[in-house]
C-alpha cells in the first residue's frame, strides 16, 4: 500500500517535471533551499513578520469587502453591522484594524534594521529601492483604508492630507478636484479610494514584495556581521557549492521563523482581544462618530504611523515648504546608498559617530512621531519639533560628510560570520 | 540560551510597550473615574433599565438591537419586551429614536444624537462626569447647563433622582474665564448623592457595552487564543532548538 502510494507520488513529480522542468528548481532556489546566514539575530525576523501581516490584510479584506458598503450614506453603517451582526465579524475587523499599525510596526523596525547593518550597501541597492517604493506604496494604501470606514477621522484626515496636494503651485487646486472627485471628501472620493484600496495597490504591492524578495536571494542576505557568505568558504553538509556560513531556509528558518511568529502573534493577540482600539492609537476615538462636514473634529490628525512626517509639515511655518520638508524626508530614504559611502556595512564594526548618529535618528523620529499625535498648539513642541526636523535631515548630511571625508574610523570586520542564536 | 535570553526580553520590551503607550494614548484629564465594570451584569442591566426609561424617548441606538440586548444582558424576551420596549418596535429590530431630528431641532436647539457608539468616541467616564454635571443656569433656554459639555442642549431628564443643584465659579478676571469650584444642593433628590452615583455609572456602563456589543466575545475568546498561542509557541520554540542543534 505504502509503496504503491510513493510510486503514484513519484509518477506526479515526474509527470509535472517533464511538463514544467524550471518549477522545482525555482522553488528551491527561492524557497527551500535559499542559502541565509546562520548569524540571524532577532533584528532579522521582521522581513518575515511583514509577510505574514500582508497576508493576514489580504485575507481579512476580502472578506470585509463581503460585507462593506463603499458608498458615503451606507460605509460607516456597514462597519458597525460587520462589528455586530456579522458573525465573526468583529474578529475579521480587529484582524485587519490591528494588522495596519502591526504592518507598520514591523516595517519601521526591518528598515531601521536595513540602516544599522548596512544592508542598503552594494550589491543589496536595489533591494533597498524596492523596499522604499514598497514603503510608500503602504503609506497610500494605509491612507485610503483609514478613509473608508468614513468616520470623522476618516473624513478630515482624507481633507488635510489631499489639500497638501493643494500646496503645488498652479495645477494644486484642480488636482486636489481631480483625486477627490468633488470638491470635499465624498460619495466619489470613497469610492474610488475603495477601489484603488482593494484591488490597485495591493497588486503593485504584491508586485514590489515579490521582486523586493527576488532581488534578495539574487545577490543573498546580508547579516549582523555585514560579512558577505557568497565571498566566503564553500561548500557546507548540504551543498558543495553553497556558502559556508549560510544554512538551507527550510527546516533551520522555517522552524525559527514559526517560533518568532509565534511570540509576534501573542502580542498582536493581546491587543486584538483586550486593547483593539490601543487607547485610540490604532482605532481613534473621533472614527467612532460618522463623517459630517459641518463638524470639525477638535484635533485632526493622522494615525500614529503618518505623525512624524505630519510633525515636520506642522512645525514649518509655510505650507508648500512644509510640504517639501515632509515629502523630501521620505524621498531622502531613497538616497540612502549613495549618502553612506562608508565600505563597512555592520554598525558592530562602524564608528562610533554613526552609532551615536544612527540612535539620534530613532529618538528624533519616535519624538516627531509624539508631537504630530498631539494637539500641536504648544510653541514649546513646536521649537522642538524644528529642532528635530533638522536633526532627522542632519544625520544624511552628517553620515555622508562623515564618511566620504574618511572621518569614520572603522573597527577591523570578520573575515566569517560569528556564531548564532 | 542567547536565544532565550533575547526572546524573554523582548517580550517583557514588548509587552511593557504595549501597556506603556495605551496608557499614555487614553490619557488622563481632569474626569472622574467611573469604576464601570462590563463584566458586572447586574449594573449592565440596571443600566438598560434607566436607559430605556430616562434617555430612550429621545436617543436612539440604531446599531444596538433589543434582541442582542437581551442575549448579552441574560434577559428573556418578554423581559426586553414588556421592560424596556417602547416603541412597539420587533425583538429583532434595531432600537428606533422617537423623536424626529427636526423636532429636536425646533425643541432644544440641536438633534440628540445616536448613542450607540458614543461610549467609544468620548470614553465611558466622560458619560458619567457628564451625567453628573447638570446645574440650573438662567441664561440658558432650558434653565440647565453642563460642566463637563458647557452650553449642552440636553436638560437634565435624572433631576428627579439627582436632585437639583447649582455650580459656584471663580469669578473671570483678566485673560482667565470664570473656572468651576464646586456644585451646591439646590434641592435635593429622591437620591442619595452615592446612589445617583451609580446610576451614572450604570448608565454609562450600558453604554460602553453598547458601543461592543462583541465585548463579551472577544475578551472570552481571547484568552483561549493567548493559551493557544503560548503553547504553540513554546512547541516551536523546543522544535527550533532541536533542529539547530547541528548548526555550528
Amino acid at each position: 500500500m505504502a509503496n504503491r502510494l510513493s510510486q503514484a507520488v513519484t509518477g506526479m513529480q515526474e509527470w509535472f517535471n517533464d511538463r514544467a522542468p524550471s518549477f522545482m528548481p525555482f522553488y528551491r532556489k527561492h524557497m527551500t533551499e535559499y542559502y541565509a546566514p546562520k548569524n540571524f539575530n532577532i533584528w532579522y525576523i521582521f522581513g518575515v513578520l511583514s509577510m505574514v501581516v500582508l497576508v493576514n490584510q489580504i485575507v481579512t479584506g476580502i472578506f470585509l469587502t463581503m460585507y462593506f458598503k463603499p458608498s458615503a450614506a451606507e460605509a460607516f453603517a456597514s462597519v458597525e453591522y460587520i462589528m455586530r451582526d456579522v458573525d465573526w465579524g468583529w474578529l475579521i475587523r480587529y484582524m485587519h484594524s490591528t494588522g495596519a499599525s502591526a504592518f507598520f510596526v514591523v516595517v519601521y523596525i526591518h528598515m531601521f534594521r536595513g540602516v544599522m547593518y548596512g544592508s542598503y550597501k552594494k550589491p543589496r541597492e536595489l533591494v533597498w529601492l524596492l523596499g522604499m517604493l514598497i514603503y510608500l506604496v503602504l503609506m497610500a494604501e494605509a491612507f485610503m483604508g483609514y478613509v473608508l470606514p468614513w468616520g470623522q477621522m476618516s473624513f478630515w484626515g482624507a481633507k488635510v492630507i489631499i489639500s497638501l496636494f493643494g500646496a503645488i503651485p498652479y495645477v494644486g487646486g484642480a488636482l486636489t478636484e481631480w483625486i477627490m472627485g468633488d470638491y470635499l471628501p465624498s460619495d466619489a472620493t470613497l469610492n474610488r479610494f475603495f477601489a484603488l484600496h482593494v484591488i490597485a495597490l495591493p497588486l503593485v504591492l504584491l508586485l514590489l514584495v515579490v521582486l523586493h524578495i527576488f532581488a534578495l536571494h539574487e545577490v543573498g542576505s546580508n547579516n549582523p556581521d555585514g560579512v558577505e557568505i557568497k565571498k566566503g568558504p564553500k561548500g557546507n553538509r548540504w551543498s558543495p557549492t553553497a556558502p559556508t556560513d549560510g544554512i538551507p531556509f527550510h527546516p533551520y528558518f522555517t522552524v525559527k521563523d514559526t517560533f518568532y511568529t509565534g511570540c509576534f502573534l501573542l502580542v498582536c493577540a493581546f491587543i486584538l482581544f483586550f486593547q483593539p482600539t490601543f487607547g485610540g492609537l490604532f482605532l481613534e476615538h473621533d472614527n467612532f462618530i460618522e463623517a459630517n462636514r459641518l463638524v470639525t473634529p477638535e484635533h485632526i490628525k493622522p494615525t500614529w504611523y503618518y505623525t512624524p512626517f505630519y510633525a515636520m509639515l506642522r512645525v514649518v511655518p509655510d505650507k508648500l515648504l512644509g510640504v517639501v520638508t515632509m515629502f523630501s524626508a521620505i524621498i531622502v530614504l531613497f538616497f540612502l546608498p549613495w549618502i553612506d559611502r562608508g565600505k563597512v556595512k555592520s554598525w558592530r564594526y562602524r564608528g562610533l559617530g554613526f552609532r551615536i548618529a544612527l540612535v539620534v535618528l530613532g529618538v528624533c523620529f519616535v519624538w516627531l512621531g509624539k508631537i504630530g499625535a498631539g494637539p500641536g498648539t504648544d510653541p514649546v513642541e513646536t521649537i522642538i519639533g524644528r529642532i528635530l526636523t533638522i536633526a532627522y535631515f542632519g544625520f544624511f548630511v552628517f553620515l555622508w560628510v562623515y564618511t566620504a571625508f574618511g572621518f569614520e574610523k572603522t573597527k577591523p570586520v570578520p573575515e566569517r560570520v560569528t556564531g548564532h542564536d | 540560551m542567547q536565544m532565550t535570553q533575547n526572546f524573554v526580553a523582548s517580550l517583557v520590551l514588548g509587552f511593557a510597550l504595549v501597556s506603556a503607550t495605551a496608557a499614555w494614548a487614553s490619557g488622563g484629564g481632569t474626569l472622574k473615574p467611573s469604576n464601570a465594570n462590563i463584566a458586572d451584569v447586574q449594573s449592565l442591566q440596571n443600566g438598560a433599565k434607566l436607559y430605556f426609561n430616562y434617555c430612550s424617548g429621545c436617543h436612539s441606538l440604531k446599531f444596538m438591537r433589543y434582541s442582542r440586548i437581551a442575549e448579552d444582558l441574560q434577559l428573556s424576551e418578554a423581559q426586553v419586551m414588556q421592560n424596556l420596549n417602547f416603541t412597539g418596535a420587533n425583538f429583532g429590530e434595531l432600537v428606533p429614536g422617537s423623536m424626529h431630528a427636526d423636532d429636536g431641532k425646533a425643541w432644544f436647539g440641536a438633534a440628540p444624537p445616536d448613542l450607540s457608539l458614543m461610549a467609544r468616541a468620548k470614553g465611558v467616564d466622560y458619560i458619567y462626569n457628564y451625567l453628573k454635571s447638570f446645574y440650573l443656569d438662567a441664561s440658558r433656554p432650558l434653565g440647565w447647563n453642563n460642566t463637563v459639555f458647557p452650553n449642552a442642549s440636553m436638560p437634565n431628564v435624572l433631576w428627579e433622582l439627582q436632585g437639583v443643584q447649582t455650580a459656584k465659579f471663580k469669578p473671570a478676571t483678566g485673560d482667565h474665564e470664570a473656572e468651576f469650584e464646586h456644585f451646591e444642593v439646590h434641592q435635593a433628590g429622591s437620591l442619595s448623592s452615592k446612589e445617583f452615583d451609580e446610576v451614572a455609572r450604570d448608565i454609562a456602563n450600558f453604554l460602553q457595552y453598547a458601543s461592543e456589543p462583541a465585548v463579551f466575545q472577544r475578551t472570552s475568546i481571547g484568552i483561549w487564543v493567548l493559551l493557544f498561542l503560548s503553547v504553540f509557541t513554546l512547541l516551536a520554540y523546543f522544535l527550533k532548538h532541536e533542529y539547530w542543534k547541528d548548526v555550528h
